[in-house]
């Protein structure tokens, strides 16, 4: 089980003091809140990708690469990628070059962007969000195991004899969590592939969720990757833990009122009541974290949401002494007292390797000579068969 | 009307956007109900009554705007709607338009909660100068949800409410309703029709949890292609 914060990357006036940070700021915030995800015992930062203020984080792998450089566990990943607006084939290679940087401390989350301006500023449409999502991955999932791609579809022009660059670190694809919260359709994908479900569990009652994933792991099974409980679901969470309850409320109440996408509506009892949001002491936060795996089944990986609505850096940093050292041990005690034999561990790169290769030295790609161009000769590899004749040289 | 093959039971929901107490919108809608349950148990039928108060949903309300999150009594009113046979629907107009209250309400529905549902409209006002409120606006929004007015719309202003006409129109409201449930029209829309309206996952107060698998988007889902190869004469690949 892995527990990990994951941000908006948000940019939001803090409602108490009246102050905003400045991109600069909270770009610089980021990074310190990335390193103390680690320092408290976390094992994943997740980062989201938007196009538009009052959001910062535009390329995620720029900023990922960079907490890669700066950390040495911590498993970097995205909340979510957008596998509709990017093209897929730069989806590919950039992730590939930041499983490179990170020596596979890596993975990503897909999702859709629910914007719909942003849609043309990349030449897309939010009618076919969904067409989009499901044929960009469809191709992200080739030009990642074949080294040499021919691919026609609706969303982007067709590749001949396309090959994406780098190959994927030891030639096992970074893990792929596909994010989705209302959408059979997507979590049809994560099933068909074996890849992860993730649920951002933070706006709706749980039963909500719950639908969905009972669905990606009846289908994970009927796609033949194994019995439902080794399904690998992942799930968000907002929590918001002080010594006390009442300190936690009256701190957190503030932030809660005016927080984007709920905030002027619920009471933040009523939204606790109805949502898994938690605001209380250590103990509280834990006791309510416990209630997703009753509903939701043993899951692999747990994402808080901390970093939100304004709250400043130290009040960040003071979250994640509290989630590190006083909640997530609890957790992952409590979780892996509870948990199903025969459940499927948390991905990570070297089990992928192992999976793959066994006790095997995993593929290395060795390129060949430039040709001049990506097409002629076959393989563009040293170690792989060509399907198409290469004629020696003079 | 004739008498009844087999006698049913029926569920009728009255939904009030009235917040005085005693409401005239209340009072209005309660009349329309009795003709129609007196209408339907005349005719050997069975009837439940349950009422919505909207005033009484006013808390949670904000949060159903801003986040679709259905707070419990949201949930239950919903519960109700999605297994209604027959809706009473009235509200009091304020500034020529059926009160923000009760169009709130129906604009956070599932657009397939009241699919076929007969429903009385009823509206109150202090003028008869908002007397198309009902026909006008309210009904438009009943048919952006298609669920089905009955062809009399009720509407009492001050005067109204001395005036013999207004009890033969909840009589007429009341006896078409009462025919529209008894016809099953939205239970044989359900049966029949179902499919050729847009759903979501979860829609129609969440009972509408069917998922199918056998979709263009779920072959795509499942590595398969939109694109039709043999619809290009020039593509030679499936000749």
């Amino acid at each position: 089980m892995q527990f990990g914060i994951m941000s908006v990357s948000d940019i939001t006036r803090d409602p108490v003091t009246g102050y905003t940070p400045s991109e600069a700021e909270r770009i610089d915030a980021i990074r310190q809140i990335a390193v103390k995800a680690e320092e408290v015992g976390l094992d994943v930062f997740a980062i989201g990708e938007h196009h538009n203020p009052p959001f910062f984080s535009s390329s995620p792998t720029t900023l990922l690469a960079h907490i890669g450089a700066l950390t040495e566990r911590l498993i970097l990943t995205t909340s979510t990628t957008l596998i509709t607006t990017n093209d897929p084939v730069r989806i590919a290679e950039e992730y590939a070059m930041l499983q490179h940087l990170t020596k596979g401390r890596m993975d990503l989350m897909l999702g859709r962007g629910n914007t719909a301006p942003v849609y043309p500023w990349f030449g897309q449409d939010i009618r076919q969000g969904l067409p989009l999502a499901l044929e960009n991955y469809n191709l992200l999932h080739r030009l990642w195991r074949e080294d040499v791609v021919d691919w026609e579809g609706n969303f982007r022009g067709p590749l001949q004899g396309f090959t994406s660059t780098p190959r994927p670190l030891d030639d096992v694809p970074p893990f792929v969590w596909h994010g989705s919260i209302r959408t059979p359709e997507i979590a049809e994908q994560a099933a068909y592939y074996g890849n992860g479900y993730f649920a951002n569990n933070i706006f709706w009652p749980k039963e909500h969720y719950k639908r969905l994933i009972d669905f990606y792991r009846r289908r994970f099974e009927a796609h033949g990757h194994g019995a439902q409980k080794e399904a690998i679901v992942g799930l968000g969470g907002q929590a918001f833990i002080a010594k006390s309850s009442q300190d936690a409320r009256d701190q957190f109440r503030p932030y809660f009122n005016e927080a984007p996408v709920y905030g002027n509506g619920p009471r933040m009892e009523d939204f606790e009541e109805m949502t898994p949001l938690s605001v209380g002491s250590p103990q509280e936060v834990i006791d309510k974290t416990l209630t997703f795996r009753e509903a939701f089944g043993d899951y692999q990986r747990q994402l808080f949401l901390v970093d939100h609505a304004g709250l400043p850096l130290n009040v960040v940093l003071e979250q994640l002494e509290l989630l590190g050292g006083e909640v997530v041990p609890v957790l992952r005690k409590e979780l892996d007292a509870k948990r199903e034999p025969g459940t499927a561990e948390a991905p990570t790169h070297a089990a992928l390797v192992k999976a793959k290769y066994g006790d095997a030295e995993p593929r290395q790609p060795r390129p060949n000579a430039n040709r001049g161009d990506n097409v002629t000769g076959g393989s563009p590899y040293q170690d792989s068969e060509s399907s198409v004749a290469a004629y020696p040289s003079m | 009307m004739t008498t009844p093959v087999t006698p049913e039971t029926y569920r009728l929901v009255v939904v009030s956007a009235g917040v005085s107490d005693p409401s005239s919108t209340r009072l209005l809608a309660d009349r329309a109900t009795q003709r129609a349950v007196a209408i339907l148990e005349s005719r050997g039928h069975t009837v439940t009554v349950t009422a919505i108060d909207l005033r009484e949903l006013l808390p949670e309300l904000p949060q159903a705007l801003s986040s679709q999150l259905m707070g419990p009594r949201f949930t239950k009113a919903i519960e109700h709607l999605q297994a209604a046979d027959g809706i009473i629907a009235a509200a009091p107009v304020y500034k020529a338009a059926a009160s923000g209250l009760f169009s709130s309400f129906f604009q956070v529905l599932d657009n397939d909660l009241l699919i076929g549902k007969p429903v009385i409209l009823a509206a109150t006002a202090g003028t008869a100068r908002h007397a198309l409120v009902v026909d006008e606006e309210m009904r438009s929004l009943f048919a952006y949800l298609r669920a089905l007015p009955v062809p009399t719309g009720l509407f009492a202003s001050t005067e109204d409410w001395t005036d013999k006409a207004l009890g033969t129109r909840i009589d007429r409201a009341a006896t078409e309703l009462a025919i529209l449930v008894e016809s099953g029209f939205a239970r044989k829309v359900r049966d029949d029709s179902w499919a050729r309206y847009q759903h979501t996952y979860g829609s129609a107060g969440g009972t509408e949890l069917d998922i199918d698998l056998d979709s263009d988007m779920m072959r795509l889902a499942t590595g398969g292609s939109l694109r039709d190869a043999a619809a290009d004469p020039f593509d030679l690949r499936d000749s």
